[in-house]
């Protein structure tokens, strides 16, 4: 697939996604707290396009607010890794090979042993099940990632003569990082950060599919999955639906990611000619 | 023996070679010589039957009797390493690091059934030997990441020459090497064609290379041939306007200054700094390098002067501390007086009086900045001026650009004209002293005519003086009063330019002269 | 090399020392007083002090500390609250599960990878790469676990190739176990192998663009040949590392995936020491799967040794 048409493939299927979710927040088609048995595994149709599950409830607003609340998770945990990450990658690749270099290295190091489940589960055991669990185990496991794809990019910078040049014009370190170096390097995180999003998606599906995210009543894609696994001889749709979103959603973000990556790259945008 | 004749080649339907013809005849030297982008790769390339995907030869190219052009690729694999050898301009990436340099040139032999394994390790062992690279020194288990660039180049000729083809085709072999190192290799092609009755097509932008060397030139501008001939007579008597301008151009000396040096404005004592190379691991602790041994020297207020050195001599270590950017160990520098405190933040005034122009024209410029911003980023040092923006067209104006250019990006731009640009950064907080590190190493033969005869106007016009840190002799000699020469740390010599360049002292500077190629004198 | 392998085992040995104080830290440390967590809101007093003097929670954290670390350097992980056995048994009994699970998927996910992702680099540009490439974005966007309850849905609900899940032991013969860990590995691997046949193919064609496929052309070799002989090793180190990487994604994602299958494994082990809060069990899993994380993250570093002869110094 060309460059443009995964531009235009993603950002349609992420822009979807996120109209449903945004939708979500003012209005769905029925109430998804409510449990209503006597309207118990509909068949799609009528005034559920989706059908119902097992509790009666409204397939279609399910997957509605799973959207709402995946991609809050998601955003969230990114937001977490870029604010942290980027900043400890910019200063680390400015003060090469110094201490805070290395502790930098190695706190990442560190954190990289821990996969983000095995720290899921470590808040869980302390503090208990919650959303919010997910968007911290999956915001700490990005903050590693972030810093090394910031550091890594940042440190060829460096090595180039208009660094030397602006400070020959007298520019420290900090304001050669952020007006020199973070522009140039912007383009990298964009398209890492949506491969974040896309993996925190994930993330998120399989942290609340184990119980480790957000908690009933409020719907996740992830649990909508572990409902629906005792019904999954009766009525596959219910696990197939929730997946087919989770798998739409994340390879939407996906084929953004590799589209903006070649819209926002120059060395490749000269290679494809 | 081989035969090119109108060869013509088109990339993606852009035409690149336009009706090329020469020939080659068996044990001779040609040389193909030419400015980036003149065609000559592409040449080597279309007879290698290496070219990029999308490319269309037409015309023809007989090796003895078969037409290359014609031949399947399994036809091809078979002619390449076996009758044609080529070797490739950078050397340090030339070879497979994950491999010994042994396997590599047994390689050649395997992979034309001419050979057993145990035969073609034994055969490589007497290639390197040949190349010169003894088998005391150089075992065939060695891996490239251990040898120098000089002895990979030659890694790369034995895997050339393994099975003694017909012709060796050489891109710019030497062009990534130093002077010293270029003329060893060069000495090692010409005895391989002399004992081995191979022929060579040298490809090069140095038209001083081929002098006496290559039998034959064809000098390449534009995708075509536009004279060839004996190398003498082309050299002495070029006939076309283009080799005429290439020749200028390489001999060119820009006017001299005419003020009288003033009093020290750069006074360098005893610098020293030392490396530890780079080694991972809590056990490794290599010995340190001293990259600056004891440096001690004056820069007179109006006065260029020139620092010559190899690749490793601490010529760039010596450059960076006087700017102030890395630390020294030892030793004191002073710009007219005050102290540089090499390493830490420098007080603003004393920065704004000295700048720098970097070699590569490509690197020295954020791309997502207009040039009006690249040029005013040092009024950070004294506060944007009220008159900036008039200053930043004057400083376009200065070095040769329009002022309109200013809301143009980087890219929009050629190689010399960023080294302007580079320029017009330096003047703009109107400098005592420019250090120039190797600012026309990048660019071809006419450019950096052009450019240095730029630095040498601005000099007289505004007062400056330079540092100019290069490893070419020809073009230090070409613009500085004073020639310092640089060897493992230390200044082994340094004088009147003049003095240095016609009567050196010092066995490296002898050395160092020697080794550099020189054109013929013309014949009016 | 020996040298290489020092200093990267040492860098191992601080891995670990920190993980650990990090791991007590949360568990035994930030929640207070881990005895009245264990026992929850309804536990007298007493009760609590008799656990606490059970767990050996009664010193200084620091001498806690050394006291449990010092416990594992022996192999002594203490005794499940819930379960009343040494935890050295129970993690010894489900290691037996879980890691032949990541193993048969990492092996799995690089039979599947390797290869095509070189097939595709090969023929870059072409209909095998356009195909590749497409299966692989779909493979990324697959969660396992939904992609194993599908593996479910087909192979053991309607063609009843395979168990739906459940482990018969080792003692019913390696194949009966093998067949009941082929779904969950599986599942594990294809979405794995999606991302390490990307990175395959984008490493070789990387290296494809090198100086030194030039020369092996110039040399005479065919394109085939010189990805063979040139090409393939090169391209490894990138691969190495996300190997490195996948291995305990592997171990973290049977977690989810043993609850899928209903394997006995340590993802059982832990989700059920969580539900009844016994936190000496979370954490010694917790403990054992960073252990395994940094292990490998040491073969990585000697496998990148054993490729690259740069690194290997003298």
């Amino acid at each position: 697939m060309s460059g443009r048409a995964q531009l235009i493939a993603g950002g349609g299927l992420s822009a979807a996604v996120l109209a449903a979710a945004a939708l979500s927040l003012v209005w769905v088609p029925h109430d998804v707290t409510v449990l209503e048995i006597g309207q118990r595994l509909r068949p799609p149709g009528g005034a559920f396009p989706l059908g119902t599950d097992q509790y009666g409830r409204d397939l279609l607003s399910m997957l509605m607010v799973g959207a709402r609340v995946s991609i809050a998770v998601a955003l969230v945990a990114v937001g977490i890794g870029i604010a942290l990450g980027v900043p400890l990658g910019l200063m680390a690749a400015a003060n090469r090979g110094s201490w805070l270099d290395e502790v930098v290295m190695r706190l990442n190091d560190l954190i990289f042993a821990f996969p983000a489940l095995v720290i899921a589960i470590l808040i869980t055991a302390v503090l208990g099940p919650s959303a919010l669990n997910a968007i911290l185990a999956i915001g700490i496991f990005n903050i590693p990632v972030f810093a090394r794809v910031a550091r890594g990019a940042a440190l060829s910078l460096w090595t180039l003569d208009f660094v030397l040049a602006a400070r020959l014009a007298g520019k420290g370190r900090l304001r050669i990082s952020a007006e020199h170096i973070l522009p140039n390097i912007a383009p990298l995180l964009i398209v890492q950060a949506t491969i974040q999003f896309s993996l925190g998606i994930l993330a998120e599906a399989g942290l609340s599919y184990v119980g480790l995210g957000a908690q009933p009543p409020t719907p996740s894609w992830g649990r909508m999955l572990a409902e629906a696994q005792t019904m999954i001889y009766t009525a596959p749709r219910l696990a197939v639906l929730p997946g087919l979103a989770i798998v739409l959603t994340v390879l939407g973000l996906n084929l953004l990611g590799d589209g903006l990556r070649d819209a926002l790259d120059p060395r490749l945008r000269k290679a494809a000619r | 023996m081989i035969e090119v004749e109108n060869l013509s080649l088109t990339i993606h339907s852009t035409p690149v070679l336009q009706g090329v013809s020469f020939q080659i005849a068996p044990g001779q030297i040609v040389g193909l010589a030419g400015e980036s982008g003149s065609g000559k790769s592409m040449t080597a390339l279309a007879m290698m039957g290496l070219l990029p995907p999308g490319a269309r030869a037409t015309g023809a190219i007989r090796l003895v009797d078969r037409e290359l052009l014609d031949l399947t690729e399994r036809q091809l694999c078979a002619i390449r390493g076996r009758q044609i050898g080529m070797i490739f301009q950078e050397p340090m990436t030339a070879l497979n690091p994950m491999q010994t340099i042994g396997a590599q040139v047994a390689e050649t032999l395997v992979i034309h059934d001419a050979a057993t394994r145990s035969e073609a390790l034994e055969k490589a062992r007497a290639r390197l030997d040949r190349v010169g690279l003894p088998a005391d020194r150089f075992p065939l288990t060695r891996y490239p990441h251990e040898l120098s660039g000089g002895q990979r180049q030659r890694v790369c000729i034995a895997m050339a020459i393994a099975l003694r083809p017909r012709l060796l085709i050489a891109d710019e072999p030497t062009t990534a090497l130093d002077v010293t190192t270029q003329a060893r290799i060069l000495d090692l092609l010409a005895g391989l064609v002399r004992e081995e009755g191979m022929a060579l097509m040298l490809i090069t932008h140095d038209l001083a290379v081929l002098s006496g060397l290559a039998e034959r030139v064809a000098v390449m501008q534009g995708g075509r041939i536009v004279e060839q001939g004996p190398t003498s007579a082309i050299l002495r008597r070029p006939g076309h306007p283009y080799t005429r301008a290439l020749i200028a151009a390489a001999t060119h000396h820009p006017a001299p200054g005419t003020r009288a040096p003033g009093a020290a404005l750069l006074e360098v004592r005893e610098a020293r700094r030392a490396y530890r190379p780079a080694g991972r691991g809590a056990f490794t602790r290599p010995a340190p390098v001293r990259a600056v041994d004891g440096v001690s020297f004056d820069l007179r207020r109006g006065e260029c002067l020139g620092l010559v050195g190899e690749s490793g001599s601490g010529k760039s270590t010596l450059a960076r501390a006087i700017l102030g950017l890395d630390p020294l160990q030892g030793g004191a520098i002073r710009l007219d007086g005050q102290r540089v405190a090499a390493g830490q933040p420098m007080p603003h005034d004393l920065r704004r009086r000295m700048q720098a122009v970097f070699q590569d024209p490509y690197g020295s410029f954020n791309p997502r900045h207009r040039v009006g911003r690249l040029i005013a980023e040092p009024f950070h040092l004294a506060g944007r001026p009220p008159d900036a923006d008039d200053r930043v067209a004057e400083a376009l104006r200065a070095v040769g650009l329009d002022p309109d250019d200013r809301n143009r990006f980087i890219h929009e731009f050629s190689g010399g004209q960023r080294q302007r640009i580079a320029i017009a950064r330096a003047l703009i907080t109107r400098p005592d002293l420019i250090v120039l590190d190797e600012p026309v190493s990048a660019l071809d033969v006419r450019v950096r005519a052009q450019i240095l005869d730029l630095l040498a106007d601005l000099r007289g016009r505004f007062g400056l003086s330079y540092l100019f840190i290069g490893h070419d002799l020809q073009v230090v000699r070409a613009i500085a009063d004073r020639v310092m020469v640089m060897h493992a740390g230390r200044i082994v010599e340094q004088g009147a330019a003049e003095q240095v360049l016609h009567a050196p002292r010092h066995p490296y500077t002898r050395e160092l002269l020697a080794a550099v190629p020189e054109l013929p004198a013309p014949i009016a | 090399m020996l040298r290489y392998a020092l200093s990267r085992l040492l860098s191992l040995g601080l891995s670990l020392l920190v993980a650990s104080v990090v791991v007590f830290a949360v568990i035994e440390v930030i929640p207070g007083d881990p005895a009245a967590f264990m026992l929850g809101l309804n536990a007298t007093p007493e009760a609590v002090a008799a656990l606490r003097d059970d767990l050996g929670l009664t010193g200084s954290a620091g001498l806690r500390y050394l006291d449990w670390a010092g416990g594992m350097l022996r192999g002594d992980f203490g005794v499940s609250y819930t379960y009343r056995v040494p935890v050295a048994e129970l993690l010894a009994d489900r290691l037996w599960v879980s890691l032949p699970l990541a193993v048969y998927a990492l092996a799995l996910s690089t039979a599947i990878a390797l290869p095509a992702g070189m097939w595709a680099a090969a023929r870059r540009g072409g209909a095998a790469d356009i195909g590749v490439m497409g299966a692989t974005q779909l493979g990324i966007a697959v969660p396992n676990f939904w992609f194993a309850m599908l593996l479910v849905l087909l192979f053991a609900v309607n063609l009843r190739w395979f168990p739906a899940g459940g482990f018969p032991g080792w003692d019913g013969g390696v194949m009966a176990g093998l067949k009941a860990l082929t779904l969950p590995a599986i599942a594990l691997a294809l979405p794995q192998a999606a991302i390490l046949a990307r990175v395959m193919r984008s490493a070789l064609i990387e290296t494809l663009g090198q100086d030194y496929i030039r020369s092996a052309r110039a040399k005479g070799l065919t394109r085939a040949q010189a990805i063979r002989r040139h090409g393939v090793r090169n391209a490894l180190i990138p691969v190495l590392t996300i190997l490195g990487l996948q291995f305990s994604f592997l171990l973290a994602g049977a977690i989810i995936i043993e609850n899928v299958f209903y394997l006995p494994g340590l993802g059982r082990l832990i989700f059920q020491a969580i539900t009844q809060r016994d936190l000496i069990v979370v954490e010694s899993v917790v403990m054992l799967l960073v252990f395994a994380v940094i292990c490998v993250t040491f073969a990585v570093d000697i496998a990148y040794a054993a490729v690259d002869p740069r690194l290997r110094r003298r």
